[in-house]
Parts: structure tokens; C-alpha cells; sequence
């Protein structure tokens, strides 16, 4: 705890410090909240993050507006590049807008929490295990909570795969319209090419516990990243067959597809 | 049975007559000194004696053996207050079961034949188990999975089940179930509260999980609540406040030693090894992945809210390393 106090010291401004703590966070007497988000731990990283995003990824927004300034929202975006970038990107976009910064949480697969150092990280960063009942409380609690509906079989898809979006889990939709929650859409474009992988060593990833082992560079590239942040989507609160939320899936699934054609079309090259 | 004092035994009194098991320990200590204004206490221990006062007839006794029951025909309870559990870290697991689930038994149908008004037990958030998959704020209806995670808490989860079986089966006993997070504080002697007071505590390289507190003295008020309001159910107990494991130790004023943590077995091997008593193997994953209870029923219901800061219980654990 002292390298974390020596840390702050040393890269956290008095600016950054005093602009960060404007973000309202339910947090304890020591900085942390249930789900393991800490204050201190944000700011370290943010400070640090500020050169990888504008620097290395020379990540482009539009639309960030949309996200409400306070209250419940699901932001629901495309997942690639076999690491959690696309979802660190998105937070550190939304922590970082002018009016109304928020602390959004993304919602992680449930691997990460068994991963030595890089579990306990995520959380103190404000990412979740994703688990229906951690996104019910934090709706119930007013977060803004980031969901990759593809998951795994987004994030661990071959580069020949790219930009074709995956199965979409439900859960979200549900989540939506139970906690009457607006649905904000993001298309990333440049993060299917940080780790562009070849192929998945399936059996090894068996063997380890992990959901994949792709064959790629140990490289992270810095491909220039778009996040397009679409208008709102809302969903009445009804009773529904599953087939009529799958149609609503499809609904927000449409609207990021639309979103990533954006990005493409905007990006002039991909570094 | 031996007793310390058994002066007021038949005698009338108009203070409603409390029996108090597990009466050795730091927190009943607590909870006999809260209510023996108003309640005329009797202490029972399984494994010693204690002297608490003049007035408090204090018994050395097996919750199984025949004379269990003599107490309460000679005292006619009107309350019970079940603190009596025996951790995993004391006693074989034979014995564990025995006094945790079977003398429970024996407690809660003696408590029925001799129309015992109120039974308080005390439960732990062990039993919700540690498990990578645990969500946060974890609330009572969630499912007892420590059970399934590890045969040495098996015993902590079948008195819950048991528990409430009776609940449901004799309302008339009133059953309130308090699962509370860490108790910690003077007088503790809990594994989080060996490791806090430790020098050099084990703890698992590149984990950190967070972690609730409660103090000692909060938890006897939150059992004193419960014990005036007589309110079946069951209720986490903890504060809304939450700190990493590593954090905590470093407050703590400790200097952690890190063992290594993968492969999961590892850590497990190297603790029955060396024979760490105060970071026992099946403890392990709570060293691991958080338990973070949810205990806004309780304080709704009881109007409880903890008083001790969290830094405070912490800091006292510092203060008593410097003296």
C-alpha cells in the first residue's frame, strides 16, 4: 500500500486528482467498493492510461453525449483483440468526457477473477465479474455498466473473423427492461487488429482453464481506434417469449453493426 | 455438568431467563455483559468453565449429553442464544458435526419441549462459500455453496439447513439466523483475527480479494437487537464497507509473507505442510475470491448500524503490534 501511495505521488497532478474525485462513487471509508473498485487504485492508472489511449491507440469518439449524465445505463459494444483493451477504452472515453464523466463498469468474463494480479487489477479498475445478479445491483445502484453480449466468442475470435459480430447473449436485454435501464450502443473499430490472432490452441486452453490460446504475435499493436456511441434504445418492461427478445437482440446487435460500418468507413488506415 | 456457581438455581426472578452457550468465547463475553441488566443469564461452554459473575450460573457441558436437558428444566429458558459453534479450525471434523449440527439439534428440540420463546444462532458467511463465480453483495436467498467447496465446512452448512428446517417446523422458537462477515477485535481468536494480529501473515501472491469487518462490540449489538426483537429469519451482518485483504493487513500494520498461489493446489499443499493454523487450506480460497456479504436486510430490520470505522478496527490491531 505504501507503492500505491508512492505511485499517486509521484503521477497523479493535483488537476487529475481534483477532477476525478468530481466522479460520485458509492465507495467505503477506505476507497473501495463491494465490487472491489478503488478510488486510488483509478487514479494511478488513469494517469498512466492517459498516453495509451491518446497516444498509442489515438482513440476517436463521437457520441458521447448519449451516455446520460446520471442513473442506470447498459452500454453494449462489440468485443475483440483477445485482451479487455476495447472495454478499458471505452471506460477511460466515458471517465474522461468534459460534461458529466462517469466511472462505467464493464462486465468481465469469468476467467479473469482466477488470474493472479490481472483478476484483483480489473476489479480495483471497476470491472466486474459478468454475472446477472453483480449487473441487476449495479443497475439497482445507478452505474453506467459496459456488457460485451458476445463475450468469449467475441474477444477470442481469429482475425478472419473480423468485425462479423457473434452470438449475442440475452441477458442484457432482460437486465434492461427490468431495471428500466436505456440501452447506449458502441461500434469499436481498431482493437480486432492489437492481437490479431491466426488460430486457438484449444487444447492447451482445456488444459490452463482458459477460454482460448491464440496464435499471435506477444505484441500489442497500436491500431488507431474509433468508439461511435449510438443514440439511446429504450424497451418497455413486458412480459416476453424468448423469441421476441431475441428480436430486440437483434434490434441493439443491427444498431452496432451500423456503428462499426461507421468506424470502418471513418478509419483512413488501420495504424 | 460442573458449574462455577449455581446460587439462583429454581430461584423466581421476574428477568427473563437467557441460556448463553459458547460462553468462553470473546463475543458471548460481550453479549452476557449487554444483557445481564435486564436478563438473568446462564453460561454454558463446552470446553471450559468461565467465570463471569456471581449472578450468572456458568456450566461446563456437551450440548448431546442427557444432562443438557436438566438445565433447562431447572431454569425453564425463555430465551436461547446459540453462539456455540465450533470453528474449523478447533476440534476434528467428527466432533465438529457432532457438536455443531447434532447438539444444535439437541438445543433447538429441547428449546421446542420447553417452549423457549427465541433462539438466536449464530451462522458465518463461510457458508456462502468462496468461489470465483460469487457475485458481490451476496444476500440471504443466495445459495450455500461452501458445502460443495470443501468437506471441512460441511458441519457450518448443516446447521443452517437444519436450522431452518426448525424455523419453518416450530415457529413458535422464533429462529433468527445471523450469518455475520468477519468478526474481529480484541479477544478474538478467529483465523482473520490470528492473521491481522500477526506479524508475518501468509497471504496469496497476486490476490487480494476484498473483504467486511465487523467488530466485536458491534456484533454483540447486532446479536442484542436480535435477541430483543425476536424476529424469525435469517440476516447477513456486515457493514457497508469494504477494503482488499492486502490492504487490510498492511492497515493492520502487518508485513505479508506471499506464498505461492497457482496452481490452486499449491498454496493448499504448502498450508498443511508447514501446518498454518492461522491460514488453514480449506480457508484458502477465501483468501482468494471475496465473499462480499450484502447486511442492508439486517440493518433495515433491526435498525443496526455498525459504529466502529473500519480504519479504527484495523489501526487497533497496528496499535497492539507498536505497544
Amino acid at each position: 500500500m505504501k507503492l500505491k501511495s508512492y505511485l499517486k505521488k509521484k503521477l497523479v497532478s493535483k488537476e487529475l486528482d481534483e477532477q476525478l474525485d468530481r466522479i460520485e462513487k458509492p465507495v467505503g471509508s477506505l476507497g473501495y467498493d463491494p465490487w472491489g473498485f478503488n478510488t486510488e487504485t483509478n487514479k494511478i492508472v488513469f494517469s498512466l492510461f492517459s498516453g495509451v489511449y491518446n497516444k498509442y491507440f489515438r482513440v476517436e469518439t463521437t457520441g458521447l453525449e448519449h451516455i446520460p449524465d446520471n442513473g442506470p445505463v447498459l452500454i453494449i459494444a462489440n468485443h475483440s483483440g483477445q485482451l479487455p483493451i476495447d472495454g478499458t477504452l471505452i471506460g477511460y472515453a466515458v471517465a474522461n468526457r468534459e460534461h458529466a464523466p462517469r466511472y462505467p463498469r464493464a462486465m468481465i468474463e469469468r476467467f479473469f477473477p482466477t488470474v493472479p494480479y490481472l483478476g484483483n487489477l480489473l476489479n480495483q479498475l471497476g470491472a466486474v465479474l459478468g454475472d446477472p445478479t453483480n449487473c441487476a445491483k449495479m443497475l439497482d445502484n445507478g452505474e453506467a455498466v459496459i456488457v460485451f453480449p458476445e463475450g468469449i466468442r467475441g474477444s477470442g475470435k481469429l482475425y478472419k473473423d473480423r468485425y462479423q459480430l457473434q452470438r449475442f447473449g440475452n441477458g442484457f436485454i432482460r437486465l434492461a427492461m427490468q431495471h428500466n435501464t436505456p440501452i447506449v450502443p458502441v461500434g469499436v473499430v481498431g482493437c480486432e487488429e492489437t492481437i490479431p490472432a491466426i488460430a486457438n490452441i484449444k487444447p492447451l486452453a482445456k488444459l490452463l482453464g482458459i477460454p482460448y490460446v491464440p496464435v499471435a504475435l506477444p505484441f500489442i499493436f497500436p491500431a488507431k481506434v474509433h468508439l461511435n456511441f449510438g443514440k439511446p434504445i429504450y424497451f418497455e418492461n413486458e412480459e416476453l417469449t424468448e423469441d421476441q427478445v431475441i428480436r430486440r437482440v437483434e434490434k441493439v446487435k443491427k444498431s452496432i453493426s451500423h456503428l462499426i460500418a461507421k468506424g470502418l468507413e471513418q478509419r483512413k488506415s488501420i495504424f | 455438568m460442573s458449574t462455577t456457581n449455581k446460587k439462583n438455581n429454581g430461584s423466581k426472578t421476574k428477568k427473563p431467563i437467557v441460556l448463553v452457550t459458547g460462553a468462553a468465547g470473546a463475543l458471548a463475553q460481550q453479549v452476557i455483559h449487554r444483557l445481564r441488566k435486564t436478563c438473568q443469564i446462564v453460561a454454558v461452554d463446552f470446553r471450559k468453565e468461565t467465570y463471569h459473575s456471581d449472578d450468572i450460573p456458568s456450566y461446563k457441558l456437551d450440548y448431546n449429553k442427557r444432562v443438557f436437558e436438566d438445565l433447562f428444566k431447572t431454569y425453564k429458558f425463555d430465551y436461547v442464544i446459540h453462539l456455540g459453534r465450533i470453528q474449523s479450525s478447533e476440534e476434528t471434523m467428527q466432533r465438529r458435526y457432532n457438536a455443531n449440527v447434532l447438539g444444535t439439534q439437541k438445543l433447538m428440540d429441547l428449546s421446542h419441549k420447553y417452549g423457549v420463546r427465541h433462539v438466536l444462532i449464530l451462522s458465518t458467511f463461510h457458508v456462502y462459500g468462496a468461489d470465483a463465480y460469487n457475485p458481490a453483495l451476496i444476500d440471504e436467498s443466495a445459495p450455500l455453496k461452501a458445502a460443495e467447496l470443501t468437506q471441512d465446512l460441511v458441519d457450518s452448512v448443516e446447521l443452517e439447513n437444519l436450522a431452518n428446517i426448525y424455523l419453518w417446523k416450530y415457529p413458535d422458537l422464533n429462529i433468527t439466523i445471523l450469518r455475520p462477515c468477519n468478526i474481529v477485535g480484541p479477544g478474538v481468536n478467529n483465523t482473520i483475527s490470528r492473521l491481522l494480529s500477526s506479524n508475518r501473515p501468509p497471504c496469496l501472491l497476486g490476490f487480494s480479494p476484498v473483504m467486511q469487518f465487523i467488530h466485536i462490540e458491534d456484533m454483540a449489538d447486532a446479536i442484542e437487537l436480535a435477541h430483543k426483537k425476536h424476529k424469525r429469519g435469517v440476516y447477513n451482518v456486515a457493514p457497508k464497507d469494504w477494503v482488499a485483504f492486502q490492504e487490510a493487513l498492511s492497515l493492520a500494520g502487518c508485513s505479508p509473507m506471499p506464498i505461492p498461489s497457482i496452481p490452486p493446489v499449491l498454496p493448499r499443499i504448502i498450508s498443511r505442510v508447514l501446518n498454518l493454523k492461522s491460514f488453514p487450506s480449506y480457508l484458502i480460497n477465501y483468501f482468494r475470491y471475496p465473499v462480499v456479504i450484502d447486511g442492508s436486510e439486517f440493518e433495515k430490520e433491526f435498525q443496526f448500524t455498525p459504529k466502529r470505522p473500519l480504519k479504527e478496527i484495523l489501526r487497533t490491531y497496528k496499535e497492539l503490534k507498536d505497544a
